[in-house]
């Protein structure tokens, strides 16, 4: 008995914090209309903040949080408001949400980048000096008690706000009707700003107060928010009595588990994933009405043509001979994922870009691709590639059945859910067996990964992985191409852009989602074997939630609906790591904090850069002269790179400078001007002055 | 608010477009106090979009806007809401998630307390009354345009713009709703009402406009000869 009130005391305080986390996201999404993903990883900036004022420098305690909570926070919360909310404003609900992402991805990379990941940092509670309170047999300390006074005294204050004061009414105001809430004079610029600064100020205190009883790790701190959005989707992210509650379950379930959880080797996973299990159940008992906002607007989806398709999947292979033959052993050894990412990437496009459901556990269904043939295809067994392929597929359309039930920031959060469960439990069983089969996954440790057998082959160099990689991801764009071209992609795109519309048009829901879920997945499990194969060695940590983020965001960046995505998301991710990876070891941290910048320049270019590089290099592709002048000048930079003439970096700055100037020599030919029938003069061209003049004219002639 | 002579609402040379597709070729229109102007017209004529750049919502692109004498082109929705003019938007203009007495309380912003807005709002309108702690999303599509149309009552504004009220309503809510227009009108604010279905508003109104293609070809008194103008714009005959 004195055990369980013990446990009880230590789950009601880590409740507290969930329930001022929770709080803060509920705030933001009903007064901001964001579901702030990013919401823990603040929370996690101003723990190490904190810890960088309060002991890094030594300052008072007072001085720091105040510092802390009534600087930087507000700070910070008008900075995403101004630079990365209102810009995408106007978008969808689904580029708020990678503004988001990218927030989250940012701010690991920079916590990373600036605090050293290998330094401990010990934070001592607040009032560690006084001696517990007793409560009969059981005692709190008294970080445990301010951490529930400050959980009160938030939940009233904010309580008294949204529904006592104009300001709060005018911040819930401004969430239903943006427009409206305009026409009543109110002021949406200043909700916004409002909600941002409380909501980040809140997660900061949730930061600030849960840091001392776990490690200050930039990765842990940000998904310790699972819990938090656990405790708002209990409250359906608009009720805070009901994300107290949530919290409260949620705080003692793993106090509870914790405590009293037989010890052996398949539960303690079990322990660190229960918030995530719990958040995909509630996410699915819960019914919760869609998110508002009449700013549905939807990109479009570019359509290949079956020729540019193919010249595509074609450049796809011959970049790869050219890498091939032009970099070092070890180069080829760290570009070759370009090739394997760029399947996952690729997965993203079926899925995501034309369907509309989005997915953050694709490099995790990758994960189970690679680890599935490693095993099976220990001594390079062609078939088990096949397996490896349609066993991720399976788990995608596992994954697709509660999808059913959730749609845009609910299936993403449903995702993470389960990404989070993969990697914390299931991805750490050791071996097991399920009716009569021995299943093993990572086995606790790393998994060797060799290349397949291909027709008495047995491909095991860098090289000659690369290139397989790269005619796999060539066929599979070609085999994206045709989805899109074909009657089932104009099927999933009419699903995702109504559902009700798809389903009165006789088409199956249930049917169509699995399907695409499982096709997706399995391509993502195609590109983690690939991936595997390369890496020689998997270990469960190269494919959890974190590291799948920023594959999510190049694909966003790259145009989800665009089949370039996938060699564009590639490229993006493995580029700029290489080109850093000379300057030092936080090189990966920065290439990532680039990736999220990019993510939050989305914006500027919502349908994606692949289409617009598209756009922009279609004229030179058009004019046969500079085309030809340009294979040629291409052709000859790989001939003296590959002979060693020339050093391989001017080749390519020479290729690069001669693909760009004329590219502009291209744009700058006179094009005749398009002749546009008369009746679309004022909408495929602007109305001129003396377009009237011209038409009275005209009829007055006839 | 209110000029002394003139119109209290003048809109001169408007243009505007969105996207760069422009949808308004220069519309002239006044308003004065006291007078119900009705503007007709077929699908994607402009209707709505006029009403837009008199309340600030969508800024033109060329012409002016002038309120009561004053050159009010530019200006912000909410600081045109706050000097008097109040637009009752397409669709439901009620804050769904919002309970009654909230959406009432919106409504403050003219400087009028609370009690007042809801005194006033429920002598008016008594169903909204019994219904002031419901979320106003749950209420019937009669009653919701009540509590929309309880802004332009309570918020004593100059210029009162509604637009498509009889949107989905029956025809007798119709009516009776036109009926408050009405009475608003007589209190002295100028009113501009867009409206596909012409029956119910020209019984109210004083003037007409009919807006086609963006432009206005035609307006007058409320006569046969509109009816004649008006069919010739929605069957198409007309040049």
């Amino acid at each position: 008995m004195d055990q369980f009130l013990a446990f009880t005391v230590v789950g009601l305080s880590t409740a507290a914090i969930y329930a001022v986390i929770g709080s803060g996201l509920v705030l933001t999404h009903t007064t901001a209309g964001v579901f702030n993903f990013a919401h823990g990883a603040a929370g996690m900036l101003a723990a190490f903040s904190y810890w960088q004022l309060a002991v890094g420098w030594e300052w008072p305690v007072p001085l720091a949080l105040a510092t802390v909570l009534l600087v930087l926070a507000p700070a910070f919360g008008l900075f995403v408001e101004r630079v990365l909310m209102r810009p995408v404003q106007a978008l969808g609900e689904a580029e708020r949400l990678v503004m988001t992402v990218a927030l989250l991805t940012g701010c690991i990379a920079l916590a990373r980048w600036v605090w050293d990941p290998n330094t401990a940092r010990p934070l001592a509670p607040f009032f560690a000096d006084r001696s517990a309170i007793r409560l009969g047999p059981a005692s709190m300390t008294w970080h445990q008690a301010v951490t529930m006074a400050v959980a009160v005294a938030v939940a009233a204050a904010l309580w008294f706000l949204l529904h006592r004061t104009r300001a709060g009414t005018e911040m819930r105001a401004s969430v239903d009707d943006r427009a409206l809430a305009g026409l009543t004079g109110a002021d949406p610029l200043r909700a916004g700003r409002l909600a941002w600064t409380l909501g980040i100020q809140l997660a900061a205190v949730g930061g600030i107060l849960i840091a001392p009883t776990v490690a200050l790790d930039a990765q842990q701190l940000s998904l310790l928010i699972v819990s938090a959005y656990t405790a708002a989707v209990f409250g359906r992210l608009r009720s805070l009595p009901l994300t107290f509650l949530g919290a409260v379950v949620v705080g003692l379930l793993e106090a509870y588990l914790a405590g009293y959880l037989p010890r052996n080797d398949f539960l303690p996973g079990l322990r660190l994933a229960a918030p995530a299990l719990l958040l995909l159940l509630a996410l699915l008992a819960f019914p919760h009405r869609r998110l508002r906002g009449r700013d549905r607007r939807l990109v479009r989806v570019p359509l290949p043509t079956a020729r540019g398709s193919l010249v595509f999947a074609g450049s796809v292979v011959l970049l790869a001979v050219v890498l091939v033959t032009v970099l070092t052993e070890d180069a080829i050894i760290s570009y070759g994922a370009v090739f394997s990412l760029g399947v996952i990437a690729l997965s993203f496009v079926p899925l995501a870009g034309f369907t509309g459901q989005i997915s953050l556990c694709q490099l995790s269904i990758a994960g189970i691709g690679a680890v599935v043939w490693g095993h099976l295809g220990a001594h390079g067994e062609l078939w088990a590639l096949p397996v490896a392929v349609l066993i991720a597929a399976g788990v995608g359309a596992l994954v697709a059945l509660p999808a059913l039930r959730l749609s845009g920031v609910y299936l993403a959060l449903g995702t993470a859910a389960f990404a989070v469960i993969l990697d914390r439990w299931v991805f750490t069983l050791p071996a097991f067996d399920v009716f009569g089969v021995r299943v093993t996954l990572f086995d606790q440790g790393s998994v060797p990964v060799t290349g397949p057998d291909l027709f008495g082959w047995h491909l095991t160099s860098p090289t000659q992985l690369l290139l397989l990689a790269a005619v796999l991801l060539a066929l599979a764009s070609l085999a994206v191409a045709a989805l899109r071209r074909g009657r089932i992609g104009r099927r999933l795109i009419a699903l995702r852009d109504s559902e009700a519309a798809f389903a009165t048009l006789g088409g199956r829901l249930l049917g169509a989602k699995v399907a695409v879920f499982a096709l997706s997945a399995g391509l993502a499990g195609l590109g983690g074997a690939l991936y595997g194969m390369q890496l020689q060695t998997v270990t469960a940590e190269q494919f959890n939630l974190v590291a799948g983020l920023p594959i999510f965001l190049i694909a966003v960046i790259g145009g989800l609906g665009a089949v370039g995505t996938g060699l564009f998301a590639g490229l993006a991710f493995v580029v700029p790591t290489q080109l850093f990876a000379e300057l030092g070891s936080w090189a990966h941290d920065l290439s990532t904090l680039l990736i999220a910048l990019a993510g939050m320049g989305l914006a500027h270019s919502p349908a994606g850069v692949a289409p617009r590089m598209h756009a922009e290099w279609a004229k030179l592709a058009r004019d046969r002269t500079l085309f030809r002048a340009l294979l040629g000048v291409l052709a000859l930079c790989w001939l003296l790179a590959a002979t060693n003439a020339v050093n391989g970096g001017l080749a390519l700055v020479a290729a690069l400078v001669a693909a760009l100037s004329l590219n502009a020599r291209a744009s700058a030919r006179r094009q005749p001007a398009p002749d546009i029938p008369v009746e679309w003069w004022g909408l495929r061209r602007p109305w001129k002055p003396e377009d009237g003049e011209v038409l009275s004219r005209a009829t007055a002639a006839s | 608010m209110g000029a002394i002579g003139g119109p209290l609402l003048e809109l001169s040379g408007v243009r505007a477009a969105y996207d760069g597709i422009t949808v308004l070729h220069g519309v002239d229109l006044t308003v004065d106090a006291g007078q119900v102007v009705a503007l007709l017209g077929p699908n994607g004529a402009g209707k709505t979009t006029t009403l837009n750049v008199a309340a600030g919502v969508h800024p033109p692109s060329a012409g002016r806007l002038n309120l009561g004498g004053r050159d009010v082109s530019g200006a912000r929705a909410g600081d045109l809401a706050r000097s008097g003019v109040c637009l009752i938007p397409e669709g439901r203009g009620v804050f769904p998630n919002l309970s009654v007495r909230d959406n009432l309380w919106m409504m403050t912003f003219t400087g009028r307390t609370r009690e007042e807005i809801e005194d006033a709002a429920y002598a008016r309108f008594p169903v909204l009354g019994d219904r002031r702690t419901q979320a106003a999303g749950t209420l019937s599509g009669g009653e919701q345009q009540m509590l929309a149309l309880a802004r332009g009552l309570t918020t004593d504004p100059a210029v009162l713009l509604l637009d498509e009220l009889s949107m989905g309503l029956a025809p007798l809510v119709v009516a009776d709703l036109y009926e408050r227009v009405a009475d608003i009108a007589r209190e002295g604010v100028a009113v501009l009402i867009v409206e596909q279905f012409a029956a119910a508003v020209l019984k109210i109104a004083d003037h007409a406009a009919v807006l086609a293609r963006g432009r206005i070809p035609w307006q007058g008194p409320p006569d046969r000869s509109l009816h004649a103008e008006l069919s010739s714009y929605y069957l198409g005959s007309a040049p």
